[in-house]
């Protein structure tokens, strides 16, 4: 996923600075700066190459090009683009990360609730 | 028509500019007898703690979290290559600054491991880190954990390619050359061979260690704290 058109997801420019919360009910698109938290819990966070997070984020689905640090919970999936570097602790069902993507911290992945309970 | 020689020279001429062309690095395959010592109790126990020591191996994450089990991950030869560790001592010569490296690295408060997957660290950490890093792994290291480390056996040069590994099977590691980026100001670069007697000591605080001899001049360690 590169950059999504504008419309699908709600769109930090590169030259955006946001220091505190941020929290949303869309899909959120990230190639500034941003210090603080991040929930979206039933939408999507990417992060462009630009991007620099420095904040605990929340979401359904995290995709990571620039640059985070901080915890980044996902409830379902994280990905790592191969331009990432990510400084902290992911959690998350499923992770995915190209070859090339930097990684300092915790994996913790967790199982879906429905299968936890099966096992 | 091109004599024999001119055929010769432009067929040598050719194989050099094949030979010299720049390569992606290369990935090549080994078995490891130490890996398959730490598969068995990846694969016996769930939500164990492993670090890996290695640079970010999507290889490795998959494997180790597909297990259940948590992955701890730090590239402590990208941090213990960082210019900005070394400092004049008293005498006005150059060493690492091993304190403020403990500082920044290896700094878990949280955690202690089963499972450690050093690689071949020490062979390519400068001399005055690799002491307090063995120390530093024994204290986040829980009594019966596992420590797997890599060593030479011969001296293969300064430039002997340094490699990541990542894991594709219980006993099988991809060997990748670890190719620093241009704005990196060191590469790293093998310092030393340790002779057993070297590890023995360097790892006397472990409750114990054996030694696996593989074929391609590797001395694989396996240690218990």
């Amino acid at each position: 996923m590169d950059a999504p058109k504008t419309g699908e997801f709600a769109h930090i420019g590169k030259s955006v600075v946001i220091k505190g919360e941020l929290s949303g009910s869309e899909d959120l698109y990230v190639d500034g700066n941003v210090e603080g938290s991040i929930e979206l819990h039933n939408n999507s966070l990417i992060v462009g190459p630009n991007g620099i997070v420095k904040a605990s984020v929340k979401a359904k689905g995290v995709v990571i090009q620039g640059r985070v640090e901080g915890t980044v919970s996902a409830s379902e999936r994280v990905e790592l683009r191969k331009t990432a570097v990510v400084s902290g602790d992911v959690v998350a069902q499923r992770i995915a990360i190209e070859e090339g993507a930097v990684f300092q911290g915790k994996i913790d992945i967790q199982k879906e609730p429905g299968k936890a309970a099966a096992s | 028509m091109a004599s024999v020689a001119e055929n010769v020279m432009r067929f040598f001429r050719s194989s050099s500019a094949q030979v010299s062309a720049p390569a992606v690095p290369q990935k090549r395959s080994r078995r490891s007898s130490g890996m398959a010592e730490i598969s068995r109790l990846l694969n016996s126990q769930e939500a164990l703690y492993v670090l890996d020591l290695g640079s970010t191996s999507a290889n490795n994450i998959s494997f180790l979290t597909a297990k259940g089990h948590k992955n701890y991950s730090e590239d402590l030869l990208r941090a213990a290559l960082d210019p900005a560790l070394r400092v004049r001592d008293e005498a006005g010569k150059f060493v690492f600054d091993s304190k403020k490296f403990l500082e920044e690295n290896l700094t878990y408060t949280n955690a202690t491991f089963d499972v450690v997957l050093c690689w071949n660290l020490p062979d390519y950490m400068e001399e005055s880190l690799v002491k307090p890093t063995i120390d530093r792994l024994w204290s986040v290291m829980k009594p019966g954990g596992l420590l797997l480390v890599f060593f030479h056996t011969r001296d293969a040069g300064p430039d002997a390619p340094c490699y990541r590994f990542h894991i594709t099977g219980t006993d099988m590691l991809e060997m990748q050359e670890v190719r620093l980026a241009a704005s990196d100001k060191q590469s790293p670069r093998l310092q030393r061979v340790f002779n057993n007697r070297h590890i023995e000591n360097l790892f006397r605080d472990f409750a114990s260690i054996k030694f696996f001899l593989a074929r391609d001049a590797i001395r694989e360690v396996l240690l218990v704290r």
